[in-house]
C-alpha cells in the first residue's frame, strides 16, 4: 500500500488555488456520459452528490433511511463554523486552521485543515443562498456564538437545529437535481459490497431492504459518505442507523483506514438509565457555560443533591483548573467525570453520574435568563429524565459521539483504492486526534460542496469512459458473497440476538478502550472480541427471512462487521503509546495526570492495510509543521 | 417504578397482505424506557421464542430526524404533546393500560410492513419545488442581503418540520397541507425564496394534488399532532400564497 497524499507544492494558502489551476477538466458533453455513486445523504453525501449533478454528472445516491432528509447530520444541534469576522474580533482563516489544528492535537495535516478554513465562508455563502434560516441579529445581519476551542465568536447556528436546516438546505438541491433527471436515489438501500474492477472501485451491491432484492450498479467512480462509527460502542450519540459496514467493507477491498482508535467522548450527556437503553442523548455543551460541576466529597454519599451542603460538595473541575474551570474542552471534562465516579463519587441510581447544577446563575441571574438561555434543552432533559432541571442538579455523564478515525484519504480525497472517495465522517478528516465542536458540519460541506466536486474531474479525465458492465464477474462475485453472508446469518438459528452482542461488544470496549486506555485492558480486550465473534457465528439468533424487510437482518449484519473492525480499533490504540486529543493512554501521562504526546515517535497517521488471513499491516504518514509549531494542551 | 401494559398492534406482512391486530401482554417495564426501547424487549422476546419482531422504523431518538412515528390510541405520536414517538416515555402510562399501536394511514401513504409505512408521496412535493435553484459556487456573500430577524425567526419556525407525516396521519381527509405550508411559508418569507415564489406554489400544490393527498377542512388535527407545534398559519400562507400565484402567474 503506498501512501502519497499528493499535497500540492508551494506556501500554504497557495495550495488549493494552485491545485485547482492545475487539475484536468472534463468537457460538459463527456461529464454526461459518466456515472458516479454517492453512498450516504448527509450532509456530505447529499451535497456532493447535487454538486456533482449541477456539474453534469450523472449521480446515483444511497441512504438507508426513508428519505435522504433523515442522515444523522439532521441531528447536529450546536452551529457551524465560518471565519467570516463578521464580529471583527479578529477571526481570519489562518486562526480557524490554527485552532482546527490546535484542537486536533497536531495529528491532521496543515494543507487539509488550512483548506477546509477556507472554504468555510463559502458554505455559509451557499447555505443562506439556499434559504437556511440562520439566527440573525437585530440589524439583519447573521448572528455568531461562540463555542469550545476558540476565543472569537465564528459559530453560526439555526436555534438548536443546525444540522437541520443545513441538511434540509442541501436535501433541496439534491432533489432540484432529482427533478432535473442527474440523480437518481435509492433510500431504504444499504450498501453492502464495494465493487473492485482491475483495482479499481467501479461499482457497488446493495441490498433493497424493502424486499431483500440485491442489486448491482455501476459507475465510473464511488463516493462512501456513510458517517461515523460511534455505534461500535453500542451507546452512543449517533443514530440508531450510524454505522461502520460501508467503510468496513471497502476497508476489506483494499481501502487503507486511519486511526480507528481516534475517538471523541461528550462530556454532557443524559446518563445510561438501564440496560435496556437503545441510545444515549446530547445535552448541548453550552450548558457548561454556567452550570457548574459537581459530585459528593465523600463516596458513596447516598442523600438528594439538595441535603448536601455546599461544604460537602467538590466542584472538582474548579479546583483542578482555574484558569478554564467548568469550560474545559471535551476531554479533559469526559475523563475528570469517570475519574470521580471511579473513585466512588457519581450519583444517580447507577453511580456513573455527576451533577451539573444551575443553583448558582438562577441566584445570580434570574429564573427568566436562564430560562431563555437555556428552557429548550432542560425541556428535553426532563422529557427523558421526568426531572426538572430548575428543581435539581441534571445528571449528566460523558457518551461515545464522533470518530476522527476513518479511511484515509489524499488531499483529493481519494482512498488507497483508485476511483474510491470518502467524505465527512467517512474519512479520517481533519479533525487530528480531537475535533472541536462546530467543524464536523463544516467539514462535511467544504467536502461535499467544493472539495470532491473538483477533484472527482481531475480523477475522471483520467479514466476511460466507456460503461463499467454490471455482468461482470467481479460484480457476479461482490453479489455472490453478500447472498452468502445473508443466508449464513440466517441459517445459525441460535439462542442469542446481535443486539445482545452488540451489548457485550460495547461494554467491553466502553471499559476498556473507551475515556482512557491502558495496554493490560486494551490487552484483555483484543482478547475477547475474537471469542465473541467466534460465539456470534455459533449462536446467533436472526428472525425472519433474507427476502422481506428484516431489521433483525439489517442489524446482525452491522455487528458482524463492528466484531470485525473493534478488534482494528484496539489494535490501534495498544500501537499509538502516546496520549494526545481524544486519545489518553494511562501509561503515558504526567504525574499530574496530564497527557503526554510524543511528537518525535507519534507525529503521524496510522493506516491499516487488510490482509487476507494475517493481521493488518500498520502504515505511517508522517506530519510535519511548517506553519504552526506544535505546541502542548494545558488547561491548568 | 415499573407497570405492566397491553399492547395491541397492528401486524401486516407486506404492502399487499392483510392486516390484524395482535395482542401482546408487555411485562413488567421501567418507567424510565422510552416506548421504542419498550417495543425493543417485546422485539427481543418475540424473536427468542421464534415470532417475527414487530417492524418499525426509528433513527436518531431525539425527535428530529422525522423517521419515527406510530399512532398510540388515536394519537400519532401517541399522548403527550409536542413530543415525537421516540421521545415518548413509559412514564405518562399507567400500570394496567391498553395501548392500540397502528401506523400513520393515510391514502398516500402505504403501509410497508407492521408500523412501516411509505411515505416518499411527501418528498415528491418538496422535488416539485420545494427549494431555492442555486447552484453551488454562485451565492453571494452571505451578509449581502440583509433579512429582518422577526423574518428570520418566523421562516425558521416554518422550516423546523421534521417531515414526519404525523399531519398527514392525523387529518380526517388525510391532506399535507401543514406539511406544503411550512415549506413554501420558509421560502415566501425569505428574500432568498422570492425569484421562483410564484412557481413554486402552484408547483408543489399541483404536486400534492396530484399524490393522493386529500383537502383541508380546517379540522386543525394537523397543528395538535405536530411534534414541532408547526401552526396552521402556515396553511393560511399557503392558501394566500396559491391566491398570489394563480393572480400573478407568468406562465398561466
Ligand atoms: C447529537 C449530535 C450533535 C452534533 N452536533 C454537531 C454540531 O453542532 N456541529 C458540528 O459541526 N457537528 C456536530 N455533530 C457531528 C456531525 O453531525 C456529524 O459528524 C456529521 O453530520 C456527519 O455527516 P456525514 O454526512 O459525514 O454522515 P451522516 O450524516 O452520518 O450520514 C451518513 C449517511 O450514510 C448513509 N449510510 C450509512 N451506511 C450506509 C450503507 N451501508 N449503505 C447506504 N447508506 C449508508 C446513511 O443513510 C446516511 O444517509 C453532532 C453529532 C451528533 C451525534
Ligand atoms: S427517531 Fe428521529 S424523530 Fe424519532
Amino acid at each position: 500500500m503506498q501512501l502519497d497524499a499528493k499535497i500540492p507544492a508551494g506556501p500554504l494558502a497557495d495550495k488549493w488555488p494552485s491545485y485547482l489551476r492545475d487539475s484536468r477538466l472534463i468537457s460538459p458533453a463527456n461529464r454526461r456520459q459518466l456515472t458516479v455513486i454517492v453512498v450516504g445523504s448527509g450532509l456530505a453525501g447529499a451535497s456532493a452528490a447535487a454538486t456533482l449533478a449541477e456539474q453534469g454528472y450523472q449521480v446515483k445516491n444511497f441512504c438507508l433511511q426513508d428519505s435522504p432528509r433523515r442522515g444523522h447530520s439532521i441531528a447536529a444541534q450546536g452551529g457551524i463554523n465560518g471565519a467570516k469576522n463578521y464580529q471583527n474580533d479578529g477571526d481570519s482563516v489562518f486562526r480557524l486552521f490554527q485552532d482546527t489544528l490546535k484542537g486536533g492535537d497536531f495529528r491532521a495535516r496543515e494543507a487539509n485543515v488550512y483548506r477546509l478554513a477556507e472554504l468555510s465562508g463559502r458554505i455559509i455563502d451557499q447555505a443562506v443562498a439556499q434559504g437556511v434560516p440562520f439566527a440573525r441579529d437585530y440589524g439583519g445581519q447573521l448572528a455568531n456564538r461562540s463555542f469550545g476551542g476558540a476565543q472569537v465568536s465564528r459559530t453560526f447556528y439555526a436555534r438548536g437545529q443546525t444540522g437541520q436546516q443545513l441538511l434540509l438546505g442541501a436535501y433541496g438541491a439534491l432533489l432540484r437535481q432529482v427533478k432535473g433527471g442527474r440523480v437518481e436515489l435509492y433510500p431504504r438501500r444499504e450498501m453492502v459490497e464495494l465493487v473492485v474492477v482491475e483495482g479499481q472501485a467501479r461499482g457497488i451491491i446493495t441490498r433493497n431492504l424493502l424486499t431483500g432484492a440485491l442489486e448491482r450498479h455501476a459507475a465510473q467512480a464511488v463516493v462512501l459518505a456513510t458517517g461515523g462509527y460511534s455505534n461500535v460502542y453500542c451507546l452512543s450519540t449517533n443514530a440508531a442507523s450510524s454505522n461502520a459496514s460501508a467503510i468496513w467493507r471497502a476497508h476489506r477491498q483494499g481501502a487503507g483506514f486511519a486511526n480507528p482508535c481516534f475517538v471523541q467522548i461528550h462530556p454532557t450527556c443524559i446518563p445510561v438509565h438501564g440496560e435496556h437503553q437503545a441510545k444515549l442523548t446530547l445535552m448541548s455543551e453550552s450548558l457548561r457555560n454556567d452550570g457548574r460541576v459537581w459530585v459528593p466529597l465523600n463516596p458513596g454519599d447516598r442523600r438528594p443533591p439538595g441535603e448536601i451542603p455546599e461544604t460537602e460538595r467538590d466542584y472538582y473541575l474548579e479546583h483542578q483548573y482555574p484558569a478554564f474551570g467548568n469550560l474545559v474542552p471535551r476531554d479533559v471534562a469526559s475523563r475528570s467525570a469517570k475519574a470521580q465516579c471511579d473513585r466512588g463519587h457519581g450519583v444517580g441510581n447507577t453511580g456513573r453520574a455527576v451533577y451539573l447544577d444551575f443553583a448558582e446563575p438562577l441566584r445570580r441571574d434570574g429564573l427568566a435568563t436562564v430560562r431563555s438561555k437555556y428552557g429548550n434543552l432542560f425541556e428535553m432533559y426532563q422529557r427523558i429524565t421526568g426531572q426538572n432541571p430548575l428543581a435539581e442538579p441534571m445528571q449528566i455523564y460523558p457518551a461515545v459521539h464522533y470518530t476522527m478515525g476513518g479511511l484515509w484519504v489524499d488531499y483529493q480525497l481519494m482512498t488507497t483504492l483508485p476511483g474510491l472517495f470518502a467524505l465527512g465522517e467517512a474519512n479520517f478528516s481533519d479533525h487530528g486526534a480531537n475535533r472541536l465542536g462546530a467543524s464536523g458540519l463544516m467539514q462535511g460541506l467544504a467536502d461535499g460542496y467544493f472539495i470532491l466536486p473538483a477533484t472527482m474531474g481531475n480523477y475522471l479525465a483520467g479514466v476511460a469512459a466507456g460503461a463499467t458492465d454490471p455482468d461482470a464477474p467481479e460484480f457476479a462475485q461482490a453479489e455472490a458473497n453478500a447472498a452468502e453472508r445473508t443466508r449464513r446469518l440466517l441459517a445459525i438459528r441460535g439462542r442469542r440476538t446481535s443486539t445482545d452482542f452488540h451489548r457485550e461488544l460495547g461494554h467491553l470496549l466502553w471499559d476498556h478502550c473507551g475515556l482512557s486506555r491502558h495496554r493490560v485492558g486494551l490487552e484483555i480486550a483484543r482478547q475477547r472480541i475474537p471469542e465473541i465473534r467466534a460465539e456470534f457465528w455459533q449462536n446467533l439468533l436472526v428472525p425472519g427471512s433474507g427476502s422481506d424487510l428484516n431489521q433483525a437482518l439489517e442489524r446482525a449484519g452491522r455487528v458482524a462487521d463492528y466484531l470485525e473492525f473493534a478488534e482494528l480499533l484496539v489494535a490501534d490504540a495498544l500501537a499509538r503509546e502516546e496520549s494526545c486529543g481524544c486519545h489518553l493512554r494511562e501509561e503515558h501521562q504526567s504525574g499530574e495526570h496530564e497527557p503526554l504526546r510524543d511528537d518525535t515517535n507519534f507525529a503521524h497517521v496510522a493506516v491499516w492495510e487488510h490482509r487476507k488471513d494475517q493481521a493488518p499491516l500498520l502504515h505511517r504518514e508522517a506530519l510535519t509543521f511548517e506553519n504552526v509549531q506544535p505546541g502542548r494542551r494545558d488547561y491548568r | 417504578m415499573t407497570i405492566n401494559l397491553t399492547l395491541r398492534i397492528w401486524r401486516q406482512p407486506g404492502p399487499d397482505a392483510p392486516g390484524a391486530f395482535r395482542t401482546y401482554q408487555s411485562g413488567p417495564l421501567s418507567t424510565d424506557l422510552s416506548f421504542l426501547e419498550m417495543l425493543d424487549l417485546l422485539n427481543e422476546r418475540l424473536s427468542l421464542a421464534g415470532e417475527e419482531p414487530v417492524a418499525f422504523d426509528h433513527d436518531c431518538g431525539e425527535g428530529i430526524c422525522g423517521t419515527c412515528g406510530a399512532v398510540v390510541n388515536g394519537r400519532p405520536h401517541g399522548p403527550v404533546e409536542r413530543t415525537t414517538l421516540c421521545q415518548l416515555h413509559l412514564r405518562h402510562f399507567n400500570d394496567g393500560d391498553t395501548l392500540i399501536i397502528e401506523p400513520f394511514r393515510a391514502r398516500a401513504f402505504r403501509i410497508e410492513k407492521d408500523l412501516v409505512v411509505d411515505r416518499s408521496a411527501l418528498e415528491r412535493i418538496i422535488q416539485a419545488g420545494g427549494y431555492v435553484s442555486v447552484n453551488t459556487g454562485s451565492a453571494p456573500e452571505a451578509n449581502t442581503i440583509p433579512v429582518p430577524q422577526p423574518t428570520a425567526e418566523a421562516a425558521m419556525s416554518s422550516a423546523e418540520c421534521i417531515g414526519c407525516g404525523a399531519c398527514v396521519a392525523a387529518c380526517p381527509n388525510g391532506a399535507a397541507m401543514l406539511f406544503t405550508g411550512a415549506k413554501v411559508s420558509q421560502l415566501a418569507l425569505l428574500p432568498q425564496g422570492q425569484p421562483e415564489r410564484t412557481r413554486r406554489a402552484l408547483d408543489m400544490l399541483r404536486a400534492m394534488d396530484g399524490l393522493g393527498f386529500g383537502n383541508c377542512g380546517n379540522e386543525r388535527e394537523c397543528e395538535a399532532a405536530c411534534p414541532k407545534s408547526i401552526s396552521i398559519r402556515n396553511i393560511a400562507r399557503l392558501n394566500r400564497e396559491f391566491l398570489r400565484a394563480s393572480f400573478f402567474s407568468e406562465e398561466e
